[in-house]
Order: structure tokens, then sequence, then C-alpha cells
């Protein structure tokens, strides 16, 4: 295990840790192989932290993993060669190879709660790996592992590893991640979006911590990620990547400074996307006194909205702090205990069955995560011709026209009608799903965090559309998220819910603009800037008033 | 929608491609080898059990001087203990066998099914009626109690089918309702209900294809078990009467020519067999197709 490759003195040296030269990957899919990865290659220096940027497709994914020496099932590494320390890891036996993993290069996945076992301690996850393959004992690695969890800045180091996946929030679980895969000390760690599914607040912590535990032992990195304001936080180097070929390589500070490509300029510019806000003629929707509640806990609290019609209202907050909840309230998922919703001034009845069609048809929602909003049984025609045939009445030709209007609707075309949502990218589904609210003609449309799994570009389609809709249609949109430069992007009004509560609501520009809601400030300076110096910048300043600092 | 210009008017109308017709005979032209084997072996004792009359030499119960006859020209497979042509016994049993088996599968299916999704769906004191329901017919030993409740409602066809049928469907139950209640916990669920469905489109047009292949599975098991449980039950002289026949009596009956080194006795279980490979083979090519989990290669 102390090799010398594994000393300070041989990471601080440099040189080649990870070199990649013209990998090809090909994927199966639709019953053929495409071309993934075209050729690509990659160094990563020796305690060096390198950030593999790209929107969806792009081929990270594959890539991050190919530098491991695996590809996912239905994909193939079809030529070229993943040199670490020397060594082809492709071809190499699968012996070889599972020394090497976990033991040398360790991954970090992109959904923490996926990646646990739920019925295993977190502390015996933790030291798995090198208890399994003989590096330490249990207690010497669970000694280490604790250590770890320090470093990460985990509360209560000694006891958190004691329990379960599910008893952990899920920044914390991300950063226990991070420290199974540090625990053999490894010379490369790969993060696959590590802070992609958190919120913004979480997201500051965990990049801290991951950055000081990658300095403190340094380790390379190949950070992986569509965000770059976060990559700019880690990364010493960019590479950016499109359909499967370079785009781009640079240290992070002069592609900041000066992007040379268009493509990369215009992942600069989805973040400055900005709509004015308009002020408020009339009140669609009026929350008074609303609460609600999951059993015995309590979840909202005495809300008071007024929904003002043809706009956009944001509804900002960490999560847990009750944005979702306010949505399912109003769209009569979960009646209220208290408090009661008026729909143009007359009382919406709180449970969902006792709305009558045309009530539902008014108020549509559109889910997070598309991939289970969609059945994946039914095809788009399905899904969308359904909606159509029990809000419109039409059937037959008529049916289909409509469908495939709206299809033409959300900039896909009927090409997309027999497809399945599983044969569909994360960014078209969600145009499905928003399609699907279409359908009703409605006059509201609830948006749960309909961006907050796309990568940005795709974002900004998304967004775009939107807004399109809005001044085409007049439709009034509730948008709740945990993004601030989505807010400035679509809102007119602002809501800022904690802990169930507004704390703060009004017109984007009085809520976004000094003085702030202690809150409201941290939220916003929690959004990544596009800085190096950024992440190092806000840390100092928060220890140096720690009373900025809400703790979850 | 009306301040827009309707574009589609312009062109000729858009027809839907894929539909659920033209889905199927993609499938069936990739099916490999073994599904084709198994269609063809299903389709054959489909095909036999419909037209048993006309396939089979003699009748059903026709009965001969010679009991235990030899194979010959006259009798292909030689006649059983009390002279009846054993081919013919064969081909009215897949006739009575299957029937009986399909239609209790079925019913089971339907009852289980239903029941566990409604569960599913409605949770609460409808779930908890069903689900302690289901468990008071559990804790009963099943060929017990398929005996108690054939004493009582008399040994014919019909109360065999029903009775297999309904202390089957637990199994079917628990399975759709446990499957059942994590599609129901899906977006898209919550999206039908905001729609305003009624609970039976959510049920079986939502809910049912996502928890198919584990209750095809199931059910291509269950299958086979029905076989036994006749055969079991007939053995105790409750199950299908004499003289009708099914290959699980008839195993049996003959089972004295083994000592003898006849194989005869061994061709309806030999049937039995062949069949359960069959409908395996081809569920097994049913949950690949539906699952989507394609080979690597």
């Amino acid at each position: 295990m102390s090799t010398d490759t594994r000393g300070f003195e041989a990471r601080q040296k440099g040189g080649n840790l990870l070199e990649i030269r013209d990998l090809r990957i090909d994927g199966f899919s639709n019953d053929t192989w495409h071309k993934i990865v075209k050729g690509v290659d990659l160094v990563v220096n020796r305690g060096e932290v390198v950030g593999l940027i790209g929107e969806s497709g792009a081929g990270k994914s594959s890539l991050g993993l190919a530098a491991m020496g695996y590809a996912k099932p239905g994909c193939k590494i079809t030529g070229g060669q993943v040199l670490f320390d020397g060594e082809d890891l492709v071809g190499c036996s699968e012996k070889r190879l599972r020394e090497l993993r976990g033991n040398r290069i360790a991954y970090v996945a992109q959904s923490a709660a996926a990646a646990f076992n739920p019925a295993k301690r977190l502390i015996t996850q933790t030291v798995e790996a090198a208890v399994c393959k003989g590096l330490k004992t249990r207690d010497e690695a669970e000694a280490d592992a604790i250590e770890l969890y320090r470093k990460l800045q985990l509360p209560n180091p000694e006891q958190i590893g004691y329990r379960y996946p599910h008893q952990v929030s899920g920044g914390q679980l991300q950063r226990i991640m991070t420290a199974m895969a540090m625990i053999c000390k490894p010379d490369l760690i790969i993060f696959d979006e590590p802070t992609t599914a958190l919120d913004v607040t979480t997201q500051v912590e965990v990049l801290a911590s991951v950055r000081i535990l990658v300095e403190h032992y340094h380790t390379a990195a190949l950070y992986i990620t569509h965000d770059l304001a976060v990559v700019a936080q880690m990364a010493d180097r960019i590479k950016v990547l499109r359909h499967g070929n370079t785009v781009e390589e640079a240290p992070t500070s002069e592609m900041i400074a000066d992007p040379k490509e268009d493509y990369t300029k215009s992942l600069w510019a989805v973040r400055n996307l900005y709509k004015d806000p308009s002020e408020r003629d009339s009140v669609l929707l009026r929350v008074q006194n609303l609460s609600a509640s999951y059993g015995q806990h309590k979840v909202l609290d005495d809300i008071n909205v007024d929904l003002p019609r043809g706009r956009t209202i944001c509804v900002v907050g960490e999560s847990g702090s009750g944005k979702s909840t306010l949505a399912r309230s109003i769209a009569g998922l979960l009646p209220p205990t208290h408090g009661s919703v008026l729909y143009e001034g007359k009382a919406l009845p709180g449970d969902l069955q006792q709305r009558g069609r045309a009530l539902l048809k008014k108020i549509q929602l559109v889910h997070q995560i598309p991939d289970t909003a969609l059945n994946p049984r039914h095809t788009v025609g399905e899904i969308l011709s359904r909606a159509v045939q029990v809000f419109k009445n039409l059937r037959g030709a008529a049916l289909v026209a409509e469908t495939v209007q709206l299809l033409e609707r959300i900039e896909l075309g009927e090409t997309f009608y027999d497809r399945l949502p599983s044969e569909l990218s994360g960014g078209q589904k969600q145009r499905i799903c928003i399609a699907r609210a279409l359908a009703a003609d409605p006059e509201l449309i609830i948006c749960d965090e309909v961006t907050s799994a796309l990568d940005q570009v795709v974002q900004e389609g998304i967004l775009k559309l939107l807004t399109d809709l809005q001044r085409q249609l007049g439709v009034t949109y509730m948008f709740i998220t945990h993004d601030i430069n989505t807010v400035q992007a679509i809102a007119d009004e602002v809501i800022v819910m904690k802990s169930g509560r507004i704390i703060d609501q009004g017109l984007k520009t009085d809520v976004l603009a000094p003085p702030y809601h202690p809150y409201t400030e941290l939220l916003l300076s929690s959004v990544p800037k596009m800085e190096t110096g950024w992440l190092t910048g806000i840390l100092e300043a928060r220890s140096a008033a720690p009373s900025a600092v809400v703790s979850s | 929608m009306s301040t827009t210009i309707n574009p589609v008017t312009q062109r000729k109308p858009f027809k839907p491609g894929r539909s659920r017709r033209t889905r199927i005979w993609k499938a069936f032209a990739r099916a490999p080898l073994t599904a084709w084997f198994g269609v063809v072996v299903v389709a054959c004792y489909a095909v036999v059990a419909l037209f048993a009359p006309m396939i089979a030499p003699y009748g059903e119960a026709q009965v001969f001087p010679e009991a235990f006859a030899p194979w010959s020209s006259e009798f292909m497979l030689g006649t059983d203990q009390l002279g009846r042509d054993v081919l013919t016994r064969l081909i009215y049993g897949a006739r009575n066998t299957l029937g009986i088996a399909v239609i209790t599968t079925a019913l089971s299916f339907f009852f289980g099914v239903s029941l566990g999704l409604v569960a599913a769906l409605f949770k609460g004191w409808v779930d908890q009626v069903l689900s302690r329901s289901i468990d008071i017919v559990l804790s009963i030993p099943g060929l017990i109690f398929s005996l108690m409740l054939l004493a009582i409602f008399g040994s014919n066809i019909w109360s065999l089918i029903l009775i297999i049928a309904v202390l089957d469907s637990t199994n079917f139950y628990r399975l759709a309702r446990t499957s059942g209640l994590s599609v129901a916990s899906m977006e898209f669920i919550e999206a039908a209900r905001l729609r305003g469905e009624r609970p039976s489109w959510i049920v079986f047009r939502e809910i049912l294809p996502n928890i198919l292949p584990p209750l095809v599975a199931e059910a291509g098991l269950r299958f086979c078990f029905v076989f036994l449980t006749i055969s079991a039950l007939s053995f105790l002289g409750v199950g299908i009467q004499p003289p009708t026949a099914d290959w699980g009596s008839m195993v049996r009956e003959n089972a004295t020519l083994i000592t003898y080194g006849d194989i005869t006795p061994l061709l309806p279980a030999a049937a039995i067999g062949l069949l359960t490979v069959a409908v395996n083979f081809v569920v097994d090519w049913f949950l690949h197709n539906i699952s989507g989990f394609k080979d690597e290669h």
C-alpha cells in the first residue's frame, strides 16, 4: 500500500497519472450502434483536477467511466488507450481492474441516494472497499473514515457513520460517498455530477468539503458536470466536450476569461437570460391562511399568496422548505388542514376528487422529474392524445391532428408521436410533460422544479419555450425552483420560503435587490459565480460572519 | 389555441405508425429460436385441444376388449388398464387439462391482479380489508382447503376451476399489490388523477402495463402448478371425474406398466413437461421484450 506512487512527494512532483489517447466508445440503442465518444485525448496529471463539461449526451459520463476501464452495459470501448500510471486499462484483465478500482481509482456517482445500500450502515459501506481489498483492518478503516467525515465537515463525525442512508440528508450522503471514495487514498477520483441533484445552499457545502479533501491529499480528480460555475471552483483545467468530440481545453482562468470556441461561449451565455418583470393586472388565484401537514408533521404554516394572472411567480427556497407542498395543495393533491384557495374569487375544493373536469382543466401541474412523470409503457402519442381526449373530447383524426399540433407547439415534430419516453432525452421528456399540461388549455401551470434535472443548454431551451408560450397564450405560471438564475430568467414576482413559511415576497426587482432579507441573501450568495476564486471568497466571508450561515 | 395558424391542416394528415399490432409483429420477427419453438409447441397443443374429436381415432370413453394392449397399427400407443386407446385419451386429455389450466390461470390472474391493484391504488381501509382477507385464505393449507370446498360444493369441473382459481389468486394478489404500490406512487399516476381519470383507467391503462413482467412470469409458473394441483386432486378422487381423460390421472392409472419397462404411462407426463417448457420459453421471450433488457451485443 505504501508504494512510491502513492506518496505525497510523487503526487506533488506531477507527471501523467491518467492519459487517454484517441478513445472511442460505441453505444447500442434503437437497434444500431452509435458513436458516443469519437476519439478524445485527455491527460490528468498527479494531484490535478480536470473539469469535463458539456451538455447531456456529450459523452462525459462515458469518458469518466472509461477512465476506470469500464463501459456501461450496452456500450463498448472500440478503440484507443486508457493509460493509468502507464498501464493500459483497455483490454486489461478483470482481476487487475478490480485491484485498481476502489483502491487507486475511485468513483463518486451523481445520485448518492441511489448508490447506497439502504439496509447497511453508512460506515460499513464507507470502509467496505478498504477492508475487502485487505488494505486495512476494519478498526483502522473505521478510524480513517471518521477522520474523513471530520475533514468533510459532516456534523457529529463520530456518530454519523452508524446511521442508515435514509437518516441523513442528500448533501450529507453525497459527502459520505466522497469519503467512501477516499478511504483507500486513491490516486484518482472521478466525480460524476456530484452536486447536480442538490440545492444551492447544500451544493456550496459539498463543493467546499470536497475541495478541501482533494487539496489535502493531493488527489487527482476528473470532475464531470454541466455547470460551468461549479467546475470553475473545482478544476485546474477545463475540457469542453460536445457530441463525443473535444471542443476546447484550457486552464480554468483562461477558459473563463477568454473562451475561444462559439459553443463554449454559448454555454457561458445561458446564465444571462433575463426577463423584465411586469406589474400585476389582476389576481387569478389567492391562497389564504393556508396550512398543510403530512400526518403530524406540519409542512405549511399560514401561507398567504396571490398569483397574478398572466405572470410568472417563482417560489424559491431550499429543499424541505415546503415549496412543492404548496404546489400540491393548490393542485388538490394534498387537502389543506386550514385556510383556503380562491380561484377567481371562488373557493376551490381542497380535495381533487371534488373538483370537476372544468376545474381540473384550469390548473395543470408539471412535475420535476420527467422520467417518472411519463408512463414508460405509453408512446408520446398515447400520452398526449389521452390528455387531449379527456379535456377536449376529440376522437379519431381530429384527436391525432390536435396532438400533432401540440407536439409542434413544443418544438418537437410528428416524428415523436410513436416514440416511447425511453427513446427521448431529458429535455424532450420535459417538453412532453409541458405539452401534456398545455393539452388542457390551462389558465395556471404549476411547474415544480421542471428545469433542475436538466443541463444548462436544455434548461435555456425550456425556459425560452415557457416564456414564448406565456406570451402566446397568456398562461400564468407558478414556478418552483431553487436556482436563482432560473428566477432571473423567468420570474415577474418572487416568493422566498423557509421551513413552511413565506419570509419574503414581491416583485422580482424588489426581492432580489438590497435591502435583502438575510435568508434571501444567503440563497443569492450561494449561487456559484463564474469566477475561479468565488468559492474561496464566499467561504472566507461566511466564516468571518458566522451568523449569515443558516444551518439546516 | 385559436390564436395561431394550424400548420397541420395544410399538410396531409399524420397517421400514427406504431400501433400495438406493428409492435407485436416486429417482436415476432426478432424472436429467438427458443421462442419460436415455444410458440409452435403451444400452437400444436391448442390445435389438438380444439379439434380433439376430429383428430382422435376413437371415442374418449370407448372401451376395447384388450386391456394393456401393446403398441400396434390398431392402437398406436396401446390401450390402458380398461382397454381404452391411449392416443385418444392423450388427445382428449389435452383438451380437458389444457382447457381447465388455461381457464383457471386466467381467472385467478384476473381476480388476483384486479383486487391487488385496487388495494395498491386506494390504500387505507380498502387495502386492509382485502389484504387481511387474503391472509386468512393463505393461513389455511391449500390442498386441505380445496378438498373441503370441493366436498361442500361438489366435485364438478366448474367448481374445480373456480376453487383453484380463487385459491391461486392469492399469489397474484400479493404480487400485483406489492409491485402496484411502487408504481402507484409514481408521478404519472398523479398526473392521471389530476386529469380526473377513473380508477379503472388508472389501474388497467397506467399501472398494469408497468407491472406486467413479474405478473406474466408468475402466470407462466402458476399455469404449470395448476396441472399438479388438478393431478393431486384427481389422485384423491375429487378432481376430474372418470371417464373424462386428464393427463395427471392417466399417469397414475397406468403406473403399474412402468414395472414392465413400458414407457406408455410416461407419455402424459412428457406431454405436461413439454408444454411447461414451451410455455416458459414463450414467457421468457415476452419478458425479454417487455422489460427492455436487450442483449448487449
